[in-house]
């Protein structure tokens, strides 16, 4: 692992029987860098994912995560309390549908409050306040923190998602096609939102998309997958307007076409 | 009761209930499973509190037995009366002369002793069971002590009523530790549990549950620092002691709306009359009130 990655995997192998859904991956992550991983439906990308993120077991291969203190964790050993602690505060998982993750009968605010609750935080007032000091970083009308996530649109229900995942600060945040399922105009103000955010939070992302465009706006590298192996990673510009591979040219080409 | 062992159930049962105690005594608020056995009344009568009292009885105790704070209820009067049959045991209405009180609802409004304990009846013994309905799940919150949902649920009280409105059952941290449902108790009760100087036990006869609260213990009401927990209790007197401080049931007295207010643990409200404490007596009509 080099001296200073947030997140390293090397040799990730996993079959879903006779699937091949990873093949000797390797992956590095620096911090506050976005690293988008790409490739059509059913490449692999969603269980690379809960791979690096220790919510599923590979068949072969290792993940280390540096933490704050520059201690190396062998993610996959982590004995199961230290893993779920992590995934509370220093790392956070935005899903694509965000209902998966969101408390629907909660209150937007008591859903924004619940890492910080977890954390140990005790005062009402002050982790209200952090509620709608954060409903308005994600555009949301802090009027409505008392109100419950089912009177929301799906372009805010992500933002509240993401609200959610963020009040901890975490430094790490995996994103499974966080745009999927949004129509195209609220899809284009959420990528605005996120990709500032992560900006300036210095948030590194892995960021799960079947959608080059999404890479191209938010990530500073790419993967493309096929079939559970890397064919192509480099830095997101230099991969989309050169590609090397022949599954990435077909991949651009299909894009440019539309 | 003749062709039964002393207190109903079989040795090995009460070994086995024994051997539960102790784990849970050993890690306060912790509910440790138990082979509930059944028992001559149905589940939610109180057949862990009977279980767990057959199992801690000798012949030399004195067991007071209430409900909701009576000891004249039909279901105190049968499990005291089961008691006296299968065990022959003295039995008592009078809290200071009970070394075992078994309890649904209430806490005595005396301070218990060292040398009592005190058995709670426990219907739900899983303080996370309407936040998360798996088994599997809230085990695994016990054991890592995550407990941030439940205080979502506070947050959300005090974001729609400005308080927590949990009058029964609310919640407390047993020794800093564990996450413990205090049966439907009213939350005034809530303090007593706090450093009592009394054994605590709770059974769940049909969620098979047995857990403890040894004397001296730390025992909080979840709360947040700018919302401090606080006990309510209806503004009046007793009208029969004229406590101001006991706990209070109402009672209609008439069909015209005329109502009292009256201690809902008796024998407290009894000795007070016998020491020549009165309260007005008078039923209040509904307007009064207001
Ligand atoms: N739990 C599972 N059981 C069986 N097959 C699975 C499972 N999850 C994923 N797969 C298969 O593994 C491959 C990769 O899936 P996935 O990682 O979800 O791809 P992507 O996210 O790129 O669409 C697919 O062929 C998929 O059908
Ligand atoms: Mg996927």
């Amino acid at each position: 692992m080099n001296e200073d990655t947030l997140l390293s995997a090397r040799g990730l192998t996993l079959h879903f029987g006779k699937v091949p859904a990873l093949v000797n991956v390797d992956a590095d992550l620096w911090p506050g860098e976005v690293l988008a991983v790409v490739g059509e439906s059913g490449s692999g990308k969603t269980t690379l994912l809960n791979v690096l993120s220790g919510r599923m077991r590979a068949d072969a291969g290792v993940t280390w995560y540096r933490d704050p203190q520059s201690r190396l964790h062998d993610v996959h050993a982590m004995p199961a309390p230290a893993l779920r602690a992590l995934h509370r505060s220093d790392w956070g998982f935005v899903h694509q549908n965000p209902r998966d993750n969101l408390r629907m009968s909660v209150s937007a605010g008591g859903n924004v409050g619940e890492r910080l609750m977890a954390a140990g935080q005790r005062h009402y007032g002050n982790i209200r306040e952090a509620a709608i000091d954060w409903l308005a970083q994600v555009e949301i009308d802090p009027a409505r923190v008392d109100d419950m996530p089912r009177t929301f649109s799906g372009g805010m229900l992500q933002r509240l998602q993401i609200a959610r995942t963020l009040v901890t600060h975490p430094r790490l945040v995996f994103m499974d096609e966080p745009t999927g399922g949004l129509d195209v105009s609220v899809q284009a103000r959420l990528l605005d939102l996120i990709r500032s955010l992560v900006a300036r939070l210095n948030i590194a992302v892995v960021l799960v998309t079947h959608d080059l465009a999404v890479a191209r706006l938010l990530a500073h590298r790419i993967m493309v997958m096929q079939r559970g192996v890397v064919v192509e990673t480099g830095l997101t510009d230099k991969v989309l307007d050169d590609p090397q591979h022949e599954y990435t040219q077909l991949l651009v080409s299909s894009v440019l076409q539309a | 009761m003749n062709g039964y062992n002393f207190a109903y159930l079989d040795e090995q049962t009460k070994r086995m209930i024994r051997r539960a105690l102790l784990k849970a005594v050993a890690i306060p608020g912790h509910q440790v499973p138990f082979g509930s056995r059944e028992m001559p009344l149905p589940y939610g009568w109180g057949t862990g509190g009977i279980q767990v009292t057959a199992s801690v009885l000798g012949a030399g105790d004195t067991l007071k037995v209430i409900d909701q704070g009576a000891d004249d209820t039909t279901n105190a009067v049968s499990i005291r009366r089961f008691f006296a049959r299968t065990a022959g045991v003295a039995t008592t209405t009078d809290t200071a002369e009970a070394t075992i009180i078994q309890t649904r609802h209430r806490i005595p409004e005396k301070q218990l002793r060292e040398d009592q304990i005190i058995v709670y009846q426990v219907p739900q013994p899983e303080p996370l069971s309407k936040l998360e309905p798996s088994r599997a799940e809230t085990r695994r919150m016990h054991a890592l002590a995550e407990y941030g949902s439940m205080h979502v649920r506070l947050y959300e009280d005090i974001t729609r009523f400005g308080h927590v409105a949990i009058s029964y059952d609310y919640p407390v941290m047993v020794n800093r530790r564990y996450l413990m449902a205090p049966s439907p108790i009213p939350a005034f009760d809530n303090p007593k549990m706090h450093m009592m100087p009394a054994l605590q036990l709770f059974g769940a006869g049909r969620e098979k549950r047995i857990y403890a609260i040894p004397p001296y213990t730390d025992v909080r009401s979840l709360d947040f620092d700018d919302h401090p927990f606080r006990t309510t209790r209806a503004p009046q007197c007793c009208a029969l002691c004229g406590a101001d401080d006991s706990y209070l049931d109402e009672v209609v007295t008439d069909d015209q709306g005329g109502r009292m207010f009256v201690c809902s643990d008796t024998d407290h409200c009894e000795s007070r009359q016998a020491e020549g404490h009165t309260g007005t007596g008078e039923p209040i009509t509904r307007e009064a009130a207001e």
